[in-house]
């Protein structure tokens, strides 16, 4: 069985419909499962920047890259796989929370800093930002109340210094 | 002075005489009428077709004949799924085509109007690239861009979906056609530091083999080998797709090596201790079992696509950039090299290992391949489609030229031969244009023989007929204890009447006496497209056979006495 390891990818490309299929085809085609996928237009509107973590083994991601390097519509790909980035993600929390747990769970939030958006009889609305790890441990032991509902952005990577990500 | 309003239909035909096209293969319907309609006011040939397959295979073949795109139009749904065959051959084998396809209003797209499919999204994983235009503003640039990426770099396929509102409406803003690929370059030479490596590599290496593939055809890099070949005294073998690579009557020529390749190549390969790749992707087909092919010997790659290097195997060089330059660069780096030992090993593989047939019995299809390469010499353009009857044809035909050798290698598209010929002599008027074809991948587009017919084409069809789905029988012959299942072709039409009742020639082949002299009559009738059925040995087998996905050492040369293992790899 070969490795399977989680790699941060980001890319560089046209803003223009059909480019996200031509993308998630060269994942699919040779069994990458695509974990988390962020699009947003560039600086330059011409063209969109997406970060892409996907889960599967190292030999086949350079395959990958090769690929996707080669689609007209791709400017540059890379991995960002253990390089020094900037790694953030963003998460929506909803917990199953009456009234006599608010203290508990908005302690747990002020030592996550995140900013509580909507308050309910019964749920309190959490907004998280961090590196993906942090993120985690936060809906471990939110998961205690009860996770209601939880929508995350997906992984957000940028070259740390002068480096191009 | 006021410019004259084009509409997007007039646009692409506009494009296409900007880019010096000469002919369209093509077939009209509800969704592209307006560019149909604008193909009249041009100097475009259509060449109409019976079958959009037909349509790419023929462009298809024009464009590996001439190293020019071949333009196929075709209409929206049917018309464009039809095409999709053609396309993924083009794609697999690298061959520039420039594909336009009618399509549905765009207020219609994706509401499942009549004949309406989503052909870009169809053709994503088969194309090089592929527009859908949305304003006929952009048809200009689209169109420039469209030529130059099925042309350059890796060639390959471009398809162009045009919706019929957009063919109708008018260009007002004419862009000039200036391109826009922010996320394309082409590379050309390769690093200098690399290349002085190999050239080091070279020197050292004892028993040094040359592999050449397309890509050296594509970039004309045969001058180049050439001059390192003699240099260097290194032997050369091709793939299916580099034939014509390294003139095969050469004395340092080894044929083609791999699957069906000849003993004394795949000898060589197994024997070299260098080994370099000059636009040869080392396909499945070629390596065998991928960690044991060429074990301790040092493997180079040249290739314009730097994701085809380290796919299968891991090399110890590779050197990103077009073929004929690097190589061209490399010989500026080399002193003439002493492989008198290795030459001698080689020598004496073809001694032992010859190339060969029985001549007595029945009629083989070796005698008659055989047969056809004396009497042509070298000066004819072969097409095939995939199967027993191409790896004879690969065997035997000697290429000696650029472009002469067209033939469905990693798509294995059957079919493939006898429109590829139509599109290689539109090519090649003067030449003489043999389709080598089996009688089963013959039936898949005999369809077009009209359009031969009235085009007053001279293509030659020579039919290896075998009543069988060959190569498929040879598998359950030697893999599946000859349990034959689904591969004989009862009910064959009689290929002469069948030619004779499109306006074409027939002529036949039933004993080895008829050989010669069907083939010159059939060599020396120019009026028309003829077809030659050879009615071959129904059960005989292509040999050497290396068993998919294993070593070159299980080799085998003539059929096994006990049934095989199943192959590791799959076909």
């Amino acid at each position: 069985m070969a490795r399977e390891d989680s790699h941060s990818i980001s890319l560089l490309v046209n803003n223009k419909p059909g480019v996200l299929i031509r993308i998630s085809l060269v994942f699919s085609r040779r069994g990458y499962n695509i974990d988390s996928l962020v699009v947003s237009p560039a600086h330059n509107r011409q063209l969109s920047r997406m970060s892409i973590t996907a889960t599967g083994d190292p030999a086949t991601l350079v395959l990958i890259l090769g690929q996707l390097n080669k689609l007209i519509d791709v400017i540059h790909a890379t991995d960002h796989t253990g390089d020094v980035v900037v790694q953030r993600e963003l998460a929506l929390i909803k917990v199953d929370c009456k009234a006599e747990r608010r203290t508990e769970v908005l302690q747990i939030s002020e030592h996550f800093k995140c900013q509580s958006i909507d308050i309910s009889d019964t749920t309190l609305l959490l907004e998280a930002t961090g590196n993906s790890d942090k993120l985690d441990a936060l809906e471990l032991i939110l998961e205690k109340y009860g996770i209601v509902e939880i929508v995350r952005s997906g992984k957000l990577v940028m070259a740390r210094g002068a480096s191009a990500t | 002075m006021k410019a004259v309003t084009r509409t997007g239909a007039q646009a692409i035909i506009d494009g296409l005489q900007q880019q010096g096209v000469e002919y369209i293969f093509g077939y009209p319907g509800g969704a592209n009428m307006p560019i149909f309609d604008a193909l009249l006011d041009s100097s475009l040939k259509l060449i109409l077709v019976r079958h959009e397959q037909g349509a790419t295979h023929m462009a298809d073949g024009y464009a590996r004949a001439t190293g020019k795109p071949g333009v196929v139009l075709v209409t929206s749904g049917p018309g464009a799924t039809n095409a999709i065959t053609g396309i993924m051959t083009a794609q697999m084998d690298s061959a520039p085509l420039v594909v336009i396809c009618g399509q549905t209003v765009v207020g219609n797209l994706g509401l499942d109007a009549f004949q309406e499919a989503d052909v870009s999204g169809i053709s994503y994983p088969v194309v090089k690239h592929s527009y859908l235009i949305r304003n006929a503003n952009d048809t200009p640039r689209i169109m420039r861009e469209a030529f130059f990426l099925a042309a350059t770099g890796r060639p390959g396929p471009v398809l162009i979906d045009m919706p019929k509102d957009i063919a109708l409406a008018p260009v007002t803003l004419d862009s000039g056609g200036e391109m826009h690929l922010p996320g394309y370059t082409i590379p050309t030479h390769g690093d200098s530091d690399q290349i002085a490596t190999v050239a080091q590599c070279l020197h050292e290496a004892k028993r040094p083999l040359l592999l050449v593939g397309h890509g050296a055809l594509i970039s004309d890099a045969g001058k180049a080998v050439r001059h390192l070949a003699e240099r260097m005294q290194i032997p050369v073998t091709t793939t299916l797709l580099g034939k014509g690579g390294f003139p095969e009557t050469h004395d340092l020529s080894l044929g083609m090596l791999g699957m069906h390749g000849t003993a004394y190549a795949n000898k060589a390969v197994m024997n070299c201790d260098l080994i370099m790749s000059i636009g040869s992707r080392w396909d499945d087909r070629i390596i065998g079992k991928a960690d044991e092919f060429c074990d301790g010997a040092v493997k180079i790659h040249i290739d314009i696509d730097a994701a085809e290097f380290n796919k299968l195997i891991t090399m110890d060089h590779c050197i990103h950039g077009d073929a004929r330059l690097v190589v061209e660069e490399l010989n500026t780096m080399l002193q003439p090299g002493d492989t008198k030992a290795w030459l001698g090993e080689i020598a004496k593989f073809k001694r032992q290992f010859p190339l060969s047939f029985k001549k007595k019995g029945g009629l083989k299809a070796q005698s008659v391949l055989y047969e056809l390469d004396q009497l042509v010499g070298g000066d004819a353009v072969y097409t095939t489609d995939v199967g027993q009857h191409q790896m004879w044809a690969a065997q035997f035909c000697r290429t000696t030229e650029r472009n002469h050798w067209i033939t469905s290698g990693g798509a294995g598209t059957m079919g493939f031969g006898f429109p590829a010929a139509i599109g290689a002599q539109l090519g090649f008027p003067g030449k003489t244009v043999i389709a080598v074809v089996g009688d089963g991948g013959f039936q898949m587009t005999m369809a077009e023989l009209p359009t031969a017919v009235i085009n007053k084409l001279p293509v030659k069809v020579l039919i290896i007929n075998n009543s069988y789905l060959g190569m498929v029988r040879q598998w359950q012959n030697i893999f599946f204890d000859n349990r034959l299942s689904g591969v004989e072709m009862k009910g064959n039409p009689d290929f002469v009447k069948l030619a004779e009742a499109c306006g074409a020639k027939g002529f036949r082949i039933k004993r080895n006496a008829d050989i010669k002299r069907v083939l010159q009559q059939a060599l020396d009738y120019n009026d028309g497209p003829c077809v030659i059925d050879a009615e071959v040995e129904k059960e005989d087998n292509v040999f050497p056979m290396i068993p998919s996905g294993e070593p070159y050492s299980s080799m085998l040369l003539e059929n096994p006495r006990t049934k095989l293992a199943q192959p590791r790899g799959s076909t």
